[in-house]
């Protein structure tokens, strides 16, 4: 695989694959909690930061069971490892961060079972990614996926107050509005490939 | 918190019973890991081996034998497991007497949607690419697709030009993708109209493969030229 | 439920799954998978099955040691479980077929993060023997495979204006390109819950009426 540059790899995964409205990864959270804007603010800020601490972590595992040949453990190792780093995040915050933990709190241990963390884990393994490459990934990641759970927030905000359909309230619809800013987001396609 | 997250609990009493549960749990759920691992593998060998022939023979098509090497700067080496840091994997394609037929390469790069990959034949004689075979795409359906079905782009592959600097050091000219109906030299690749992006990755990614192994390849073909000849 | 023994027939449990609570249509949980992979009717069956036989794996192992397993730690436990017969999934359909791994790629782990095994461990599976368990975690597999090929086929209908590979309209078919991208993947599911969701409201006003 030729190299990508950092900024490569982060110009796309915010936006021609943007995890949520491209790969499909993190779709519990982004339906659940894009009802109002200022609860998806804080969820996109600790959905990120959790898929950085994930991403550093898991790269360091992954050198070690490559190194002892236990490649077969990875799976269970990175789930492990997020889900002590979701609490690790959480006791940090709660001692340093008062006021940022209630902001946060009740979102940290929705977190463990968000599978775009797991994703970047997954991913940045599968496409054999350096160390700086995969910081680049976690963060596009976050980024991309804080910017769809904002749209859409501020989309259903609006929506809210239009008169629809009795039977068109609820996932449904939300599914839609997901489709057709995907669909706006393909437009980004080819953006940050090397010409 | 507590109630309804008790992941997060860990008072210490029983801490004893919780441990020993653990361990059991993992040691269990480590066994059958290792049990399946070990039964499964050479079926996945196997199966890993059937497709790699599959793919080469369609480019290759008299090759009796594929063998796997790795050239590195310490020469050819056969390929086991993945190759090493700076190693580059190549299959070396041998007719029916044990002759080298040709020798095929994977290059990558990312399309339009995701990693784009393309198996390449490359021949001393002629020093080109006689074609390429996409094993991994993502593109979309009916513009990026064209790059396995259209053959006019596919034409551009049947003699590419990847001839070597004298001092074998890197291709002599870089293969590089160009606009639709621009192709002037043998090392350009004439894109399809629509879809240059996804042209553009199959260029990319058979330069970036080529002007890696072919310098380090090149040099020792000798000692692979007949089968048997390294083992 | 939690206390009572089973009273309810296996049958009704298995048919909760399949259709009452069907996990992709009625409860909308493991949508994650369920948009990803679905881009034909053979991969939607090919992950179908294997989260069937995690859920029934885990479920029934789960079961069994609900009396040894401490309430505090057990989230964890689950975890473990579950991420074995992931595992055990991901090189089984490796040694099957190298083309159904390489479709569904990551997404064979993500099944890990799949909120129905979780879910149906924690909800049922964990108070429950271990026939009860298994016949309930069939039941919402089955549900959840017949969602996935729901969505599945008609994006490959769609389309490719195929099934399974085979072409259906001849060649004068235009393929609706865009349901085999990533947002026919929302649109398509969208539909499908308008229709229960319609359902739903007709058999109400039925009753009411």
């Amino acid at each position: 695989m030729e190299h990508e540059t950092l900024g490569q790899i982060f110009i796309i995964t915010v936006l021609s694959s943007n995890f949520v409205l491209a790969m499909f990864l993190g779709l519990c959270p982004f339906l659940g909690v894009s009802g109002k804007l200022e609860t998806a603010v804080p969820m996109g800020i600790a959905t990120s930061f959790v898929m950085l601490v994930a991403s550093l972590c898991s790269y360091a595992l992954n050198e070690l069971l490559t190194r002892f040949d236990l490649e077969f453990l990875r799976l269970i190792a990175y789930i492990a490892v997020i889900a002590s780093a979701v609490q690790l995040v959480e006791m940090v915050m709660k001692k340093f961060s008062p006021a940022l933990f209630r902001a946060l709190g009740i979102y940290l241990p929705l977190i463990t079972t968000n599978c775009a963390v797991l994703g970047v884990a997954l991913f940045q393994t599968a496409r054999g990614y350096d160390f700086g490459q995969s910081v680049a990934f976690s963060l596009g990641g976050g980024v991309g996926f804080s910017l769809a759970l904002i749209l859409m927030a501020g989309v259903r905000e609006r929506l809210n107050l239009s008169n629809l359909p009795g039977v068109m309230h609820g996932t449904a619809l939300s599914l839609m509005l997901a489709g057709l800013l995907s669909l706006a987001f393909m437009g980004f396609g080819g953006i940050g490939v090397a010409r | 918190m507590n109630g309804e997250q008790p992941i997060h609990v860990v008072p210490p009493v029983n801490s004893l019973r919780m441990v020993r549960t653990l361990m059991l749990v993992t040691s269990l759920c480590g066994g059958l890991i290792v049990a399946v691992w070990q039964l499964t593998q050479p079926a996945i060998a196997a199966n890993k081996k059937v497709v790699l022939e599959r793919s080469v023979r369609a480019l290759i098509p008299n090759a009796a034998q594929i063998v796997e090497y790795d050239a590195s700067t310490r020469g050819v080496t056969p390929g086991k497991g993945d190759p090493a840091d700076g190693a580059v994997r190549f299959y070396a394609a041998y007719d029916r007497h044990g002759q080298l037929e040709a020798i095929a390469a994977e290059g990558a790069a990312r399309g339009y949607t995701d990693t784009v990959r393309v198996l390449y034949g490359y021949r001393r004689a002629c020093e080109c690419i006689f074609g390429i075979r996409v094993t991994q795409m993502k593109e979309t359906p009916g513009i990026g697709d064209k790059i396995i079905t259209d053959p006019v782009f596919l034409k551009n592959f049947e003699s590419l030009d990847v001839s070597l600097t004298p001092d074998m050091r890197s291709l002599f000219n870089t293969v590089k993708t160009v606009k639709h109906g621009t192709k002037q030299f043998g090392w350009e690749i004439d894109a399809i109209a629509g879809a240059t992006i996804t042209s553009k990755a199959v260029g990319r990614g058979i330069n970036d493969s080529a002007q890696r192994l072919l310098p380090l390849l090149v040099p020792n073909l000798e000692a692979i030229s007949q089968k048997g000849g390294m083992q | 439920m939690s206390s009572q023994p089973l009273q309810a027939s296996n049958m009704e449990q298995l048919l909760e799954g399949i259709w009452k609570q069907n996990p992709v249509f009625v409860m909308a949980l493991g949508m994650c998978p369920a948009l990803a992979v679905t881009v034909s009717a053979f991969n939607a069956l090919g992950m179908g099955l294997a989260t069937t036989f995690v859920l029934i794996c885990s479920c029934t192992l789960i079961s069994m040691l609900r009396r040894f397993i401490p309430r505090e730690v057990r989230i964890a436990t689950y975890i473990v479980i579950i991420a074995t017969f992931v595992t055990l999934v991901d090189y089984i359909i490796q040694a099957v077929s190298l083309a159904l791994y390489e479709a569904l790629g990551a997404f064979i782990q993500l099944i890990v993060v799949n909120c129905i095994i979780l879910g149906r461990a924690e909800a049922h599976a964990a108070k429950n023997p271990p026939l009860s368990a298994m016949v309930n975690a069939l039941g919402m597999g089955i549900g959840f495979t017949i969602g996935l090929f729901a969505l599945g086929s008609v994006r490959e209908i769609l389309g490719a204006g195929k099934l399974f590979g085979l072409s259906l309209f001849g060649e004068h078919f235009q393929p609706w390109v865009v349901m085999v991208l990533p947002p026919g993947g929302f649109f398509v599911l969208g539909l499908w819950l308008l229709f229960f969701a319609w359902l739903a409201k007709r058999k109400e006003a039925q009753h009411g009426a």
